[in-house]
């Protein structure tokens, strides 16, 4: 954590393609738009799109962290 | 009239006034420089960020609008999930960027960077007039959202009496704005936020209660709502819409001059950063509010006869108060209708600031006042804050709803037309700049003639494509445009040296960090 402040760190880029699959995964409407599997009666279209808000955020948690603060 | 409702109301309404004014001496800078009337110092850390930011984007109309949609609409309504989701990464990757380069250039508006980087006064015009055209009604909106629940708690919102209200509400708002600038809202959105968190959590636990469980709830709605309109042999259906929707409203969030206000008041990039991480929380919200609209469908609430008249006068946007005022006591309807109302105030404070901001760097100051002091600027926001306000006042008062909503359907697709000159600028110069004013003027004309084309009812347009139709947000099809003409002009007009203009921003700039951090210093 000391010298990352200072110094622009290459390599660490590829840690922000990690950003990419939220795009995928909620752009991409063929994979959620049905009803099963239901989690106690709710469809999958709703808990899956709500699922992706924790998923994204932990994503940009780990990039954050890999990428150094 | 529900009495405890109002009086509630007005007790939350009141603290909040209080604290607007108190606000001016909340981490004492001074006022009479833009950079802290209009910015708060830029000292603002990742909490009151959280906050602020929370306040700014998730706005009164949206808790009005989003579950007004998926009540009338359905799941197409639902895009607001996967929009507020997906602009978090961009957040993370892109903002950092244009926080360092303002820091270092002290860049307090969109046009200020553009100006900067490209050295062409006109693009900044273009890029600050499009803040300017879609942030008005946006601002009317959130008057929209007070106005609903002024008329939810029984007090008539017909005629001057009617509007009384309103009046009172924006006249308090537009005071404490002058005097506390952006430490007014950044301090009100966290009593608001809370206040907004209350209310949707017990939303989405008592009602379903009441119904059944989240079982009943979807089973009671009808299927066609449920899902999407799968593609056919001739067109995409509603798949396209959404995706679309929803990559289109979040690329042109950041550039409503609001949010960069908000950006730019952070105290460093990390502040930013953290906040891409721990904003989506408000995203889950915004969710769980979209799901009351089917709460509201479930109970009924459009038939219910003690509705009939708000909902003969807000339509659709009456849902969620009415779901409101047949689930809960009237003194929780208080503090649900004030968390809205007060909702509308934060954001319009910002917009307003930001409004400003841009008015008086971007335009005055740049093509009329060029030698006047930083007090005469900080001063001139100060009074277009109130000019912006009061004409927003008089566009909702004077003239039907339905053209506030029609132009915040036109401000989106017109601020995305900024795309080329400000996210691009911020990675590259390669556009000449005054193929960015052409390109932007396409893609203003293009997006406008797609939504006319629809009666301006809808900013979904169904492109036809070789026999199939692909519906999709118009933003992004004038987007296309506005690059294509940006992209062909650019040759062609660098051949006249003259045009290119000059950079003063280097790329040392686009990593630059305060040497201090704001929390947290290394224990070492």
């Amino acid at each position: 954590m000391s010298d990352s402040s200072t110094s622009p760190r290459r390599g660490s880029k590829l840690w922000n393609l990690l950003l990419v699959i939220p795009f995928v995964a909620l752009l991409w409407v063929p994979f959620y738009n049905s009803i099963e599997p239901t989690i106690s009666g709710i469809p999958f279209f709703y808990w899956y799109q709500f699922l992706w808000v924790f998923i994204t955020s932990g994503l940009i948690i780990v990039v954050h962290r890999k990428n150094g603060e | 009239m529900h009495w405890t409702a109002i009086i509630v109301f007005l007790l939350l309404f009141g603290g909040v006034t209080v604290m607007g004014f108190l606000a001016a001496h909340w981490r004492r800078g001074d006022l009479d420089q833009l950079n802290e009337w209009g910015l708060a110092g830029r000292r603002l850390g990742t909490i009151v960020i959280w906050f602020l930011l929370g306040g700014d984007i998730y706005t009164a109309y949206t808790f009005i609008a989003v579950p007004a949609l998926v009540f009338g609409a359905g799941a197409i309504g639902f895009f607001a999930l996967p929009y507020t989701i997906i602009v978090y990464p961009l957040v993370f990757l892109i903002l950092p960027r244009m926080w360092s380069v303002a820091h270092k250039h002290n860049y307090i508006t969109a046009g200020d960077f553009v100006e900067g980087r490209f050295g062409n006064k006109w693009l900044a015009l273009a890029v600050a007039i499009t803040g300017l055209v879609a942030t008005m009604p946006y601002i009317a909106l959130q008057l929209v959202g007070i106005q609903v629940v002024i008329g939810a708690m029984g007090i008539g919102t017909v005629g001057f009496i009617g509007d009384l209200p309103l009046i009172i509400a924006f006249v308090i708002l537009a005071a404490f704005t002058y005097t506390s600038g952006l430490r007014a809202p950044a301090m009100i959105a966290i009593v608001k936020d809370t206040l907004i968190y209350i209310t949707v959590f017990a939303m989405v636990i008592v009602i379903p209660i009441e119904l059944g469980g989240y079982a009943k709830l979807f089973a009671m709605i009808p299927p066609e709502k449920l899902l999407l309109t799968p593609p056919t042999g001739t067109s995409l259906g509603q798949f396209s819409a959404y995706a679309t929707l929803a990559l289109g409203s979040a690329f042109a969030l950041f550039l409503y001059p609001h949010t960069v206000t908000g950006v730019f008041s952070s105290s460093s990039r990390n502040v930013i950063r953290r906040n891409a991480a721990y904003l989506p929380a408000y995203s889950f919200l915004l969710g769980l509010l979209a799901l009351t609209g089917f709460m509201a469908l479930a109970v009924g609430v459009d038939k219910l006869p003690e509705f009939a008249p708000q909902f003969a006068q807000y339509k659709s946007n009456f849902a969620v108060p009415a779901l409101i005022l047949h689930s809960f006591p009237d003194w929780f309807a208080g503090v649900a209708f004030a968390a809205i109302a007060i909702g509308g105030l934060v954001p319009a404070a910002i917009m307003s600031i930001a409004a400003s901001n841009l008015y008086t760097r971007n335009i005055y100051v740049k093509f009329f006042r060029p030698d006047c002091t930083p007090k005469e600027e900080a001063q001139n926001a100060k009074i277009i804050s109130l000019v912006v306000k009061f004409g927003a006042l008089v566009f909702i008062i004077f003239l039907p709803l339905q053209y506030a909503i029609q132009l915040q359907l036109l401000g989106g697709i017109w601020i995305s037309q900024t795309i080329p000159s400000v996210i691009v600028g911020l990675y590259t110069r390669w556009f000449n700049p005054w193929a960015l004013i052409v390109g932007w003027g396409a893609g203003l004309v293009s997006g406008t003639w797609m939504v006319a084309s629809l009666g301006f009812q809808s900013a979904v347009f169904p492109l036809a494509i070789d026999g199939l139709t692909v519906p999709g947000y118009a933003a992004l099809y004038a987007l296309a445009i506005n690059f294509a003409v940006s992209i062909v002009l650019t040759p062609l007009l660098n051949l006249v040296h003259m045009t290119r203009g000059t950079d003063e921003t280097e790329a040392t700039d686009y990593q630059f960090d305060q040497p201090v951090t704001e929390t947290r210093a290394p224990a070492a």
